[in-house]
């Protein structure tokens, strides 16, 4: 009883305290109405005279798992020479969508037309005889092929025997890479050994060479530097010229609006709303994806910095950093920003054990810090959080009490031996602090939203109470609400006088969130700035080199 | 290390050669052509069963019952010929393929329609099928006796200056060259193992390129029954007793990745050549044929090793390499 | 009541109700029924000394799968303990030559295993090789010594005291190898489920990455790991060497997968990441009912281990049909 009054208590002091800025406004009502009434966001009918019939038209699509209704009556439809981004936050329901549109999944109900002809597509091949074909991230090649063939795999030319024709393929791979201005591949290059760009401009190639009239861009841009994702737009220009009818979904909304012509937002499997981006705003958007208002999303803090606590001073590696130097001081919030594989990720790896550095030192306190590993790491006090939170932050199969207690366990345990009360005691303790939902602590922790996983990552690091903790993209790919969450709790910390490194590719939340910020690029320390009057191109320009 | 991957074939023929030549400095008569064409007829069982366990591995599956289902095969085989001698050859090398097409169809199914590991399901049917020949025979051997004379003389047949067991080899790697490298069903069995979520957007149904590829297994391990019993002139239960080794042996040292999608035909071929050409230049060089079984041990082991060098992953390369002038 | 509402409770159903619904609770019903089938079937079932014998069949065998059960619930796999076997007990038959005494030879026994499961565990970790091949590897290495050594020779005439611990009794029908056997999976099934050491094992089979960026030396269990399966394929060497009196190079064929059949059977999933030792444990007492069984019954060996063989497959599509004809009804 005491304990939960205590954190009911905490939970009191807790509204207080962000009740203010979250400003929990009422949801707009046109906002839930069913999609096909008047209501929805959607701009005025008539200004879409300028559009050609939609080539492909998906109505009333539903879609359950067991206990799950991921999508529920959606619509969408693509126009050729157009990019109609889709836009919903993780967990809307989009790559539930994306699987139904490539034949996958098969839909509940709803049907599905091209050029006005209902279509069935009872597996991946018949997606791909209709013309439809997905580029994501890095899952739909294969790597240790050469590129002739992951263009032409399926559907490579044939000799007169039905023997697929090499040769051919090859010069077809290099006519369909020099059309798109792609003539640098080599097409007998192993997949493997291209950057991510190139293998971005194979999968297009892929896409042209079985003349696809709707391609699926599923977050292309996730893991490309600015310079790669200006050539990918432009290739994305190329495909429009061509006719092809683009549905590209980002979370990144300079890129919709650089690129796109056309939305559509989803919302828990509905459509929320659509239209043409010409005539919406960015607030219009982010409103229908939310269902409220997203105002003052970091909580104000008065930062009391303390004295410094850990120096790093000329950390290198050999290949992936080079004298990297900065102070943490405590109660203080530094921020890393840089370019998507700037090195920022790599310098944490090392502060925290994981890999060996090839000179430089640091001290922790005062004392020289040289951790071996990330247990001797963690057990002077420096703990990572890490960004892949599937693969390096939970343990699967794992129950949510024994993740939060799997580096803790010396202190939960006695000569060895488990002490389950007082591990299920520690994971309470900090799971509640950070509000996870969650039916119970034996649950396994992969049935949970990727928001409450990161809930129970970050308790993990928690519970082994560090004095600097590492936060590597800490709100990537979460929900709205748990993002609030995660920034809210971390300035809860620095007021308790921990320290806290913040490495972000996000510039909303590295300006909301740090007291000072490191600039990173190719592996190197540009710049350390103070976070006042800062504002967002001076970082984006440091970040990317761009001299004034 | 990427070039050692790549041109893995040319290493591996290369030491084949240089063992043959140390072997030769001693024992001259070791290089001669005949006694080469002598080895390569010795193991082309071997060469065969091979090119069957590297489909199934490509898949990122493993068949550990291919031994096993070669002795019940071999039995079968040996049976019918010795109760209905009349019966033609061509037609129990038919009844061979077909019955090991059905023991992997019942491996491939497991893996297929209930996703059980490929691991699990053979070591369970590599004790069954074993089990089940000594059911059929009742412990019984079929020997020389009870051969009829086509059954036993066939393979050692000799057709344009090479016996017909070589010839089968010899087929047998040309139909998984072009199989392998120039059909799509080939391709399409590279492509699920490199990476089995990107296959299925690319249409291709991993569960039965999985099944397809224990068929094949399977229907040369059969065929290998028959080859088997008629070349060592006996069939028992305790045919090609862990002999499933062996095969999985000669695919890794050919650099076929049991992790999936790496591996070629020339690999797997050269991969039992080489320990072809160890097996049958210790009894030349005096050593004791009991040191054959370390010795491809060490040929594992030193092949694994070599093959996981080159994928190391030493950190990313991040920082600009600076100019060396 | 209200301050309950975000109280996230420890566990939703009864310790009691999950054990009822285990994969352990359906393998105590599977071994009853073979008690039953075989006391039925055989006169000669039900006696202290039949019982007793039938120990033997599983013991071996189930003290290496108490260690394998670690080993592949940490997603990795030992194929070279049958090897092992032999090569340890080849030894021993050298340090018997040799004039060495029954605590000699013991020592050289287990000092051979826990050998060759570091020089397993060291390829697997430091070179980050796979498990499965490097196995297949030194199963043949391993064998390929004992047949270097012996030909086709055999080591004979054990110290009379050796022969204690492969068939000595500790009282009455109590064999020194049950005895073993038993204290064994008491001291695994504390270390899996009762100690940090067995946690990390079940978070590094189910994401080894996740297990070593939250301070798990992965690298270190693993090779722990494969040192304690080679060890514990010493001891079985020691136990066989013993109840056989003789040392073949041949010794132990085919056991490595008799004891991945137990591991599996006791409901360890071969992906890793999760079993337990009370399962293993009750898989190893059914896999030597029902080879005793069949013996009683004069089913020659080689058929009995089609019955393992299914059984292997059986136990693990059966869950995967139930679960398939359930989800088709919803």
């Amino acid at each position: 009883m005491g304990r939960a009054a205590k954190s009911a208590s905490k939970r009191e002091k807790d509204k207080a305290r962000w009740g203010r800025q979250y400003k929990a406004q009422p949801v707009r009502m046109n906002m839930l109405q069913h999609p096909h009434s008047a209501d929805v966001v959607r701009d005025r009918p008539g200004k879409e005279s300028d559009e050609a019939a939609p080539r492909l038209t998906l109505s009333g699509i539903s879609k359950s798992f067991p206990g799950v209704r991921a999508l529920h009556d959606v619509a969408l439809s693509l126009h050729p020479g157009r990019v109609t981004a889709l836009i919903g936050e993780n967990g809307a329901g989009k790559s539930t969508l994306v699987k139904i549109m490539t034949g996958i999944y098969q839909p509940d109900a709803g049907e599905i037309a091209i050029d006005g002809q209902r279509i069935e597509l009872p597996n991946a091949h018949a997606a791909f005889e209709h013309g439809i074909t997905a580029i994501h991230q890095e899952t739909v090649l294969f790597d240790d092929l050469t590129v002739a063939e992951n263009i032409f795999l399926g559907h490579a030319p044939r000799t007169r025997l039905g023997l697929i024709d090499w040769r051919t393929m090859r010069a077809n791979a290099r006519e369909v890479l020099e059309t798109m201005r792609a003539g640098h591949i080599d097409a007998d290059a192993r997949l493997r050994d291209l950057g991510i760009a190139n293998k971005h401009l194979v999968a297009v190639a892929r896409a042209m060479s079985i003349d696809a009239q709707i391609v699926i861009m599923d977050e292309p841009t996730a893991a490309l530097s600015a310079k790669e994702i200006e050539e990918l737009f432009l290739l994305i220009e190329f495909l429009k010229e061509a006719g092809k009818a683009i549905l590209f979904i980002s979370h990144k909304f300079d890129e919709i609006y650089r690129i796109a012509d056309r939305y559509t937002v989803f919302r828990d499997g509905e459509m929320v709303g659509e239209g043409r981006l010409a005539n919406t705003s960015e607030g219009e958007i982010v409103k229908a994806m939310v269902g409220r208002s997203v105002d003052h999303i970091f909580p104000e803090r008065t930062p009391r910095i303390g004295a410094p606590l850990l120096s790093v001073s000329g950390l290198s590696h050999p290949t992936e950093f080079d004298d990297i130097s900065f102070e943490l001081r405590r109660g203080e919030i530094l921020g890393f920003y840089g370019l998507v594989g700037a090195g920022r990720s790599e310098v944490m790896q090392a502060i925290a054990g994981m890999t060996r550095t090839s000179g430089g030192a640091m001290t922790l306190d005062g004392e020289t810090l040289a951790p071996k590993s990330a247990a001797s790491a963690i057990a002077s006090g420096i703990v990572y959080v890490p960004e892949e939170r599937g693969t390096q932050g939970v343990v699967i199969g794992l129950p949510i009490f024994q993740n939060v207690s799997l580096p803790s366990l010396s202190r939960t345990s006695k000569n060895g031996v488990l002490r389950l009360a007082e591990e299920f005691a520690l994971a309470r303790t900090y799971t509640e602090r950070l509000d996870l939902r969650a039916a119970s602590l034996s649950q396994d922790v992969g049935t949970l939203s990727g928001g409450n996983q990161q809930k129970v990552v970050i308790a993990k690091w928690l519970a082994t109470r560090p004095r600097v903790i590492i936060l590597d993209e800490p709100t990537k790919g979460i929900d709205i609400g748990s993002k609030a969450a995660v920034h809210g709790f971390m300035a809860e910390l620095v007021a308790e006088g921990l320290s806290v490194i913040m490495v972000s590719s996000e510039l909303p939340e590295i300006l909301g969130m740090s007291d000072r910020i490191v600039v990173m690029r190719e592996g190197r320390m540009v710049d350390i700035l103070e976070n006042k009057d800062l504002d967002a191109e001076t970082l984006v320009r440091a970040a990317a080199g761009i001299v004034a | 290390m990427k070039s050692l991957a790549k041109h893995r074939e040319a290493w591996l023929a290369g030491a084949i050669v240089l063992l043959v030549l140390l072997v030769a400095l001693r024992f001259p008569a070791f290089a001669r052509p005949d006694n080469l064409l002598a080895v390569f007829n010795d193991y082309s069982i071997l060469i065969i069963l091979a090119l069957g366990q590297m489909a199934v591995i490509l898949t990122r599956s493993i068949d550990l019952s291919m031994a096993s289902n070669l002795a019940f095969t071999g039995m079968v085989v040996a049976m019918t010929n010795a109760a209905f001698p009349g019966v033609p050859v061509p037609f129990l090398i038919l009844e061979a393929m077909v019955i090991g097409v059905a023991l992997g169809a019942f491996n491939g199914a497991l893996v297929w329609k209930l996703g059980i590991p490929p691991i699990v399901v053979t070591l369970g049917t590599l004790t069954v099928f074993r089990g089940a020949t000594f059911v059929i025979s009742g412990g019984a051997w079929v020997n020389a006796d009870a051969m009829s004379p086509a059954f036993i003389s066939l393979q050692r047949a000799v057709f344009l200056g090479l016996p017909v067991l070589t010839w089968f080899a010899i087929i047998a790697i040309a139909v998984f060259f072009v199989v392998m490298t120039r059909t799509s069903f080939g391709r399409s069995i590279y492509a699920a193992g490199v990476n089995p979520t990107a296959s299925v957007y690319a249409g291709i149904d991993v569960g039965r390129t999985k099944f397809i590829a224990f068929c094949i297994s399977g229907m040369v391990a059969g065929l290998c029954g028959y080859l088997w019993v008629s070349r060592y002139v006996i069939a028992s239960t305790e045919v090609a007793n862990g002999y499933e080794l062996q095969i999985v042996a000669a695919c890794v040292i050919g650099g076929v990745s049991i992790a999936g999608g790496v591996g070629s035909v020339g690999g797997a071929v050269l991969g039992a050549l080489f320990l072809g050409v160890i097996g049958s230049a210790l009894p030349v060089i005096n050593i004791s044929p009991f040191w054959q079984l370390a010795i491809s041990g060490a040929a594992i082991i030193l092949a694994v090793v070599l093959n996981a060098r080159g994928e190391k992953n030493k950190g990313r390369i991040i920082l600009k390499k600076v100019a060396t002038a | 009541m209200t301050t309950f509402e975000r109280h996230i409770p420890d566990r939703l159903d009864t310790p009691l109700r999950s054990a009822l619904l285990s994969w352990e609770m359906l393998l105590v019903l599977v071994a009853v029924a073979i008690f039953i089938v075989n006391s039925l079937a055989s006169p000669y079932f039900l006696n202290a000394w039949s019982i007793s014998d039938l120990t033997f069949n599983f013991a071996e065998k189930g003290l290496i799968a108490l260690a394998m059960a670690l080993l592949i619930i940490a997603g990795e796999i030992d194929l070279s303990v049958a090897a092992i076997i032999a090569l340890a007990s080849t030894a021993m038959g050298m340090a018997m030559q040799a004039g060495l005494d029954t605590p000699g030879l013991v020592a050289v026994g287990l000092a051979v295993g826990l050998a060759c499961g570091a020089f397993n565990g060291l390829l697997v970790t430091r070179l980050g090789l796979p498990s499965i091949v490097v196995t297949i590897g030194t199963m043949s290495l391993f064998r390929g010594i004992a047949y270097i050594v012996l030909g086709d020779e055999a080591f004979r005439g054990y110290p009379a005291s050796f022969a204690y611990f492969g068939q000595g009794y500790v009282w009455w029908v109590v064999s020194f190898e049950v005895v073993l056997f038993a204290v064994m999976a008491l001291v695994f099934w504390f270390l899996l489920h009762r100690t940090i050491f067995g946690r990390t094992v079940f978070a590094i089979g189910n994401n080894p990455v996740a297990a070593a960026f939250s301070g798990v030396r992965v690298e270190r269990v693993k090779f722990i790991l494969f040192c304690l399966t080679g060890l514990m394929a010493g001891v079985a060497s020691v136990l066989l060497t013993s109840r056989l009196g003789s040392t073949r190079p041949s010794i132990a064929q085919g056991y490595e997968l008799e004891v991945i059949t137990m591991v599996v059977l006791g409901g360890v999933s071969i992906l890793g990441g999760s079993g337990s030792i009370t399962g293993v444990v009750l898989a190893a007492i059914i896999m030597g009912l029902v080879t005793f069984g069949l013996g009683l019954l004069n089913v020659p060996g080689i058929v009995m281990s089609i019955v393992i063989g299914l059984l292997l497959i059986t136990v693990i599509a059966l869950p995967i049909l139930w679960r398939r004809v359930r989800e088709a009804r919803v």
